[in-house]
């Protein structure tokens, strides 16, 4: 019999909370966690615009040798472990005794690398940029922190996949369990916050210029959507074979019912239509559900004219006039990408054991595409048992996951 | 720098960055245990030294600093 494989527990580190309570609430309210920052306008960013996360303090809970290990998005992850760890009902006692695997999405640690390679200007002196900063500096400094600090010895590993980098480590996750490699994995994605980061991607002009109204800039579908708005922090899942998690008695949320990916072999920065929509399939038949077993789609959709579009017309192809219910909540966190594919779980998760659909902040007016979309405008009581997220990343590379609650 | 000015910073800096009370930090204490440093924190008390003090350690000249007193003359007596 197929093993299958579950969700145990949760936890967030996000403009819209630092807890899931926090978070639930936020997502029911519509509460924007996007700010204005007059420092990228002196750093000469074309937007200022970003999602405001608090920085955890670690002092207390992380000895100082450790934390000088700790890049920003590695800290935040920390928090959402944390958390997700005490709602899985797991202690470091079961950690010690027990092989768990951790498997996050990152793809970037920008501000440790400059600041690394700023002292090496300033001193002319490699040692001048002390002992953390190799480990911040690498992709993996999630991961690398992770596995040292809560003692995991199961498979270790950064998957690096644009924005959707958060979605496929779920779906690896959820894979190597499937196929009896591992009975728990720690998996999630984080995101740096910090200007240094996204300093590139603003000098694209993929960001929304909106400044004179920051909670209204970040517009998923929105006929008036003119970029997106930078976000970040760290979620974490626990994923955990079925047979084992009732064995333990641990809380079973729900169920990763199917992982479908793609890649659109295509232009680095331009999605496609037929990526995604094969994404979208796949993750359908692994699940071996239909379009009717889907109560809700939490869209990828960031806010960008052209990625908005083809993502609706990949949903349209697929679901066509079925009136399942679709939402961005980038809308209220501008785009977490690293993090985006596994937050997003969170605040579907969220929504679906709080029977209700957060509204797609900002959504006004349609555009032509996503006119032919029931997207949820205004928060809705509303009860679902399963919902599709969809994270898509440059490159091409395409996730798409389908949760169902137990 | 007098060597009663390097002492009293050093004391401060070190404490801070190393967390710890400056009560563990005496003349005759040794520096690695009374900061918890293991081979890679040791990095970051060169670095902090050559911030603070302009003063670098060399690989070689490391080993025989072992206590606060060692350093505070080796900072007194490579003072630019």
């Amino acid at each position: 019999m197929a093993r299958r494989v579950v969700i145990t527990g949760m936890g967030i580190w996000s403009c819209l909370g630092t807890n899931l309570e926090t978070v639930c609430e936020s997502l029911y309210k519509g509460k924007s966690g996007i700010i204005y920052d007059p420092v990228r306008k002196e750093m000469g960013f074309r937007s200022a615009l970003t999602a405001k996360v608090e920085m955890p303090n670690l002092k207390g809970l992380v000895p100082r040798n450790q934390r000088v290990y700790m890049a920003e998005e590695a800290q935040y992850a920390y928090m959402s472990t944390l958390e997700a760890l005490k709602n899985a009902k797991l202690d470091q006692d079961y950690l010690d005794n027990n092989v768990v695997g951790l498997l996050f999405g990152n793809d970037s640690t920008a501000d440790a690398v400059v600041k690394s390679v700023d002292k090496m200007r300033e001193y002319k002196d490699t040692a001048m940029c002390g002992s953390g900063a190799i480990f911040q500096s690498m992709n993996s400094t999630v991961t690398m922190n992770l596995a040292c600090l809560f003692k995991l010895r199961g498979i270790n590993l950064t998957v690096s996949g644009a924005c959707a980098s958060g979605s496929h480590a779920i779906g690896l996750g959820s894979i190597l369990i499937r196929d009896g490699f591992e009975d728990m994995i720690v998996c999630g994605g984080a995101q740096e916050v910090n200007p240094f980061s996204i300093g590139s991607f603003d000098g694209i002009s993929a960001f929304s210029t909106r400044e004179d109204a920051p909670e209204k800039a970040s517009r998923p579908f929105d006929r008036d959507r003119d970029g997106l708005v930078p976000g970040g922090g760290a979620a974490t899942v626990i994923l955990e074979e079925y047979e084992h998690a009732v064995k333990r008695g641990a809380p079973i949320l729900a169920e990763i019912c199917g992982y479908g990916f793609s890649g659109n072999g295509d232009h680095i920065s331009t999605p496609n239509v037929a990526g995604p929509s094969r994404s979208l399939q796949l993750a359908l038949e692994h699940a071996g559900m239909g379009i009717k077993d889907i109560g809700y789609i939490n869209a990828h959709a960031t806010s960008t004219h052209v990625g908005d579009t083809q993502e609706a017309k990949a949903i349209y192809g697929i679901f066509g006039d079925s009136g399942v219910p679709v939402t961005s909540t980038k809308g209220q966190t501008g785009h977490e990408m690293w993090m985006a594919g596994a937050s997003e779980i969170v605040y579907s998760m969220l929504m679906m054991k709080n029977n209700f659909i957060a509204g797609n902040l900002n959504f006004e007016n349609p555009d032509e595409d996503s006119a032919k979309l029931n997207i949820v405008a205004k928060t809705t009581e509303a009860h679902f048992d399963t919902f599709l997220s969809n994270s898509f990343g440059f490159g091409g590379t395409n996730s798409t996951l389908i949760v169902r609650n137990l | 720098m007098t060597k009663e000015e390097i002492i009293e910073k050093v004391n401060s800096v070190l404490a801070e960055e190393f967390e710890v009370e400056e009560s563990v930090i005496t003349p005759d204490a040794v520096i690695k245990n009374a900061l918890e440093l293991d081979s890679l924190s040791l990095v970051d008390l060169v670095a902090l030294i050559d911030q603070e003090f302009g003063v670098k350690i060399s690989n070689a000249e490391l080993p025989t600093i072992k206590t606060f007193a060692d350093l505070y003359t080796y900072i007194e007596s490579h003072q630019a």
